[in-house]
């Protein structure tokens, strides 16, 4: 135990806080958000961890998520953040999720995290990498072409491959995209919100993989994908559905619900104005630079902001 | 990771896709070349409900404690994955396996409600098993059902290949060592159900034969050899300290109805009220003892993490340790925060006591059950709960801060009459005076009552057997009686009233004491597509009277009769342990407005201290 960061919480107990890591892949995809975050209430019971509750009348257990993932997306890097009242280590703590757990669900790391509000993994998230798949009968080939040429937005042409599609469309300065609001639809221009986007050949493994994942290797027999970093979070939000969808769009190919096998790999914090505010050196790895006037970036993984616990 | 019987293109595309993947928290997965038996436990409404059963979860823990047996769960497909599996011919499966049913050896099927008899038949339909048992071969499943409305089997024999009658923790090993032993023998199905209906409780619907006079009544009811017994006897299982109890029950994804540990503190009920049909079948009174239930629930809120755990029995106040087990369980894990729910409470001091700790006042509401408004029904259907109780609970209540009050009444009852009903919207106002009695400054603003009324349908098994049911019109008119006189209450802006529809009412009371003609009529409902009739968006009364009509069985003659005493009933041929000649004897005593004592004041001679235990050889106060 480090004991350093205890916070106080409502009741007066000292108390940890403390950011979970988990996968949620296979059949787990099917559970919702609501019920994935019922699923961890129950396991901390069962686990045993002394978790901190809010006060009042009907006390629930103090718990937040950076980011609620869809039906269907499958993911190596879900976030949740909870306050602990009595303090266990990060070994100790996985194991004993896992051994409670379902298939489908690992927890693989538990960190200590500062106190404050700014700190909450849910106000941090700021970009999120995806990795994209084609399901199997789904590929652009399989999909519906549209008989219009004119129909499509930038006129691509013909589909070539998968590659020179990711090619052509990450050379674009501006991709303008019919977004839908609760009002009403407006023209959002999506390229400052794709960080990164690069085709994945059929035989190598997305480098995003920054945990040792059993289900990515599997599908290493339906290899071929689109790896993107996108904007997520309150800021500025873009789903890999819809960066898809536009890219397919301008060459007239229509898609499904169906059409992707999405798996979030990431979920990073920018950390670049706390750190660095003049922002001057800041070419570290896989971050982004100053771009067109942009604010630069330093994308850091939630995970990374906490330390384990000993 | 378990392969899935259905294609994410179809989960993706259907309501809670949860519902049908299995991978629970404590689901049972053994290997399916390693077991005997395959059984296939189904609970024949949406997986929220049949999850929430806790016989389920009882057979499914004693069944999986074989190493030779695999119990699996199947629940009926809600309306969206029906449509999608009849088009695109998938098979029902096991949510655990995701197999087939059809290659399971048993399909075992609850019976809670009479409402659910068409989904037992989309069960079997998607599973691919044929509707009626006759036209089974060797290779299907055995089709097993169970539970109250096995009570009078009667309107699904021709469904199913047995029957258990009873309380499942005690001969199902017997049949499955008879099954397995038949299988070694390579015996027929035919041969297989002669020998399993020597086995107590199993009723083999199709070595029976019955007879009907002129009139339509039962003439006979006999079995086709002299070996099959006449006497079908109930099971019960009279030890409940050592009885299974699953301590690892499954825990659902999504939420359902009962998202909480629930401990069954006893079973059976010693009160005697007329209508019910659980205070007589599962006669007599039998407690678990107070250390088994600490223990239970120690471990069942370990092994499932539920923030919740819920007292079950038919009338909580009459478990002689309720005080040992409540506190116990407020002291060991308020710190946990583990709420405890209470139903079938009486409201009493204690009662009070314990429920300003573990709730909410201001948000939770009291429960009064008086089931009829005036003493003089309440005599008639041996009600013990008389006015002055309710008074002083709901004053004691009111004091105590409470401020929400909800009772329940039964309408139709065996010689209401007008004054009868209007005494419902009388005792609302009673209980809304007793609030405005108290001082305005001592009191949190206007007290909610809400009075809901239900249809009384006469049950098998009880001593209102008997009792004819009335016209869907009548009904109506007899919730226009209350609703008319709650509005010309001083008090009626503090009271709501609620009441249901009649005409399920008349369907239910049908199938209730409906024989074997009845059979022909669910299936022809379930062919007009008649599904899910428990759910109001799903209900549909023209399409069940023209079932009636098409299967030239009058439904009258089910519900609109009073029976005579000497009638042979459909049922008759089960034993539950209460006589009907005491039945009978509660029915003329109702006539005579006559009150029978409870179990605990005086022994009444029912017949069920044939069974050596319980409440009946326990020393009374």
């Amino acid at each position: 135990m480090t004991g350093s960061s205890k916070a106080v919480n409502t009741e007066g107990a000292s108390v940890l806080k403390v950011r979970v890591k988990f996968s949620k892949q296979g059949n787990m995809k099917f559970i919702g958000h609501l019920d994935v975050m019922r699923y961890f209430q129950k396991a901390i019971r069962r686990a045993g961890i002394d978790i901190a509750y809010t006060e009042g009348l009907s006390p629930h257990m103090i718990m937040s998520f950076a980011s609620p993932l869809g039906v269907g997306l499958t993911s190596d890097a879900e976030y949740m953040d909870i306050e602990l009242r009595t303090p266990i280590s990060s070994k100790e703590a996985i194991d004993a999720l896992n051994r409670v757990g379902v298939e489908g669900i690992t927890v693989t790391g538990f960190y200590e995290i500062p106190e404050g509000k700014a700190n909450k993994a849910m106000t941090l998230v700021a970009a999120a990498d995806y990795t994209v798949r084609f399901r199997a009968g789904y590929e652009p080939e399989h999909l519906p072409h549209s008989a219009q040429e004119g129909k499509s937005l930038a006129g691509f042409g013909q589909w070539k491959d998968l590659a020179s599609a990711v090619e052509s469309f990450c050379a674009q300065k501006e991709i303008p995209v019919w977004k839908k609001t609760k009002k009403s639809e407006k023209e959002v221009d999506i390229r400052p919100m794709i960080y990164e986007m690069r085709y994945v050949p059929a035989t190598g493994q997305s480098k995003a993989q920054t945990e040792s994942d059993v289900a990515e290797e599997k599908k290493a027999a339906n290899p071929e994908a689109v790896f993107l970093r996108l904007a997520s979070g309150s800021a500025a939000n873009l789903k890999p559905e819809l960066v898809m969808d536009t890219m397919l769009g301008m060459y007239g190919i229509g898609t499904t619900p169906f059409t992707y096998e999405i798996n979030r790999c990431e979920l990073y914090a920018d950390t670049a104005e706390k750190t660095n505010p003049g922002g001057d050196d800041l070419k570290a790895d896989g971050n982004d630079t100053d771009r067109d006037g942009e604010k630069p970036r330093r994308l850091t993984p939630l995970s990374a902001l906490g330390r384990e616990i000993l | 990771m378990r392969k899935l019987a259905l294609s994410d293109e179809i989960l993706l595309s259907i309501e809670k896709p949860a519902r049908y993947i299995g991978g629970e928290v404590n689901s049972v997965m053994k290997n399916k070349d390693e077991v005997a038996i395959r059984f296939a436990m189904c609970f024949p409404d949406v997986y929220e409900i049949g999850m929430s059963h806790l016989g389920i979860q009882i057979l499914y823990d004693i069944f999986n404690r074989r190493e030779d047996v695999w119990c699996e769960r199947v629940y009926s497909p809600w309306v969206d994955l029906d449509k999608i599996m009849r088009e695109k011919q998938i098979p029902l499966f096991a949510l655990e396996s995701q197999d087939p049913i059809r290659e399971f050896d048993f399909l075992g099927i609850t019976l809670q409600y009479e409402m659910c008899y068409t989904n037992v038949l989309q069960v079997l339909d998607l599973a691919g098993i044929p509707l009626l048992a006759k036209d089974r071969t060797e290779d299907c499943p055995l089709v097993i059902g169970g539970g109250p409305c096995a009570y009078n089997p009667e309107p699904l024999a021709a469904f199913f290949d047995l029957f258990y009658i009873g309380e499942g923790e005690t001969v199902y090993d017997e049949l499955f060592d008879l099954y397995k032993k038949c299988k070694k023998e390579g015996v027929t199905r035919r041969e297989f159900l002669f020998r399993a209906a020597q086995v107590p409780g199993i009723y083999v619907p199709s070595l029976y034969e019955v007879t009907y006079q002129e009139d339509g009544t039962i003439a006979s009811f006999i079995p086709i050899r002299p070996d099959i017994p006449a006497v079908i006897e109930k099971q019960v299982q009279m030890d409940m300290t050592d009885a299974p109890y699953p301590d690892a029950p499954i825990v659902p994804f999504i939420k359902v109805t009962q998202d909480r540990v629930v401990l069954e503190i006893q079973r059976g009920c010693i009160r005697g009220c007329r209508f019910c049909q659980a205070g007589m079948i599962y006669r007599p009174l039998r407690e678990r003892s107070l250390d088994c239930l600490k223990a239970h629930a120690d471990k069942m809120l370990a092994s499932t993490g539920h923030e919740e755990i819920s007292l079950s029995s038919l009338s909580s106040s009459d478990y002689s340790e309720l005080p040992g087990i409540v506190n116990y369980l407020i002291d060991e894990y308020q710190d946990e925060k583990v709420n405890i729910s209470l139903p079938s409470l009486r409201i009493d001091a204690f009662s009070l006591d314990v429920m300003s700790k573990v709730q909410d006042v201001r948000k939770s509401s009291l429960t009064f059950a008086p089931e009829a408004g005036s003493q003089r029904l309440r005599d008639v259907i041996n009600k013990g709960l008389t006015e002055e109780v309710i008074l002083q609970g709901a004053d004691e209540a009111f004091h105590g801060g409470w401020n929400k009050v909800k009772l329940y009444f039964m309408l139709g009852l065996p010689t209401e009459t007008e004054e009868d009903r209007k005494e419902i919207a009388h005792l609302a106002e009673k209980i809304a005076e007793k609030y405005y009695e108290i001082p305005k400054d001592q009191r949190g603003g206007k007290c909610q009552i809400t009075v809901s009324t239900s249809f009384f349908v006469p049950k098998p098994f009880t001593p209102l057997q008997w009792a004819p049911m009335f016209e869907p019109g009548d009904y109506l008119g007899f919730a226009k009686t209350v609703n008319h006189e709650i509005k010309a209450m001083l008090n009626q802006k503090s009271i709501r009233y609620n009441w249901h529809h009649a005409d399920v009412t008349l369907l239910e009371g049908a199938f209730a004491r409906g024989d074997r003609r009845i059979d022909d009529v669910i299936l022809e409902a379930y062919r007009l597509g008649a599904l899910y009739d428990a759910w109001t968006e799903y209900w549909n009364y023209d399409r069940w009277l023209q079932a009636f009509e098409t299967a030239g069985v009058d439904m009258d003659f089910y519900t609109m009769r009073e029976r005579s005493l000497d009638e042979i009933l459909p049922w008759d041929f089960i034993r539950i342990g209460v006589s009907k000649e005491f039945l009978k004897k509660e029915w003329q005593k109702a006539h005579e407005e006559s009150v029978t004592p409870n179990c605990r004041e005086k022994c009444s001679g029912c017949g069920a201290a044939a069974y050596r235990g319980g409440v009946c050889t326990a020393r009374r106060s």
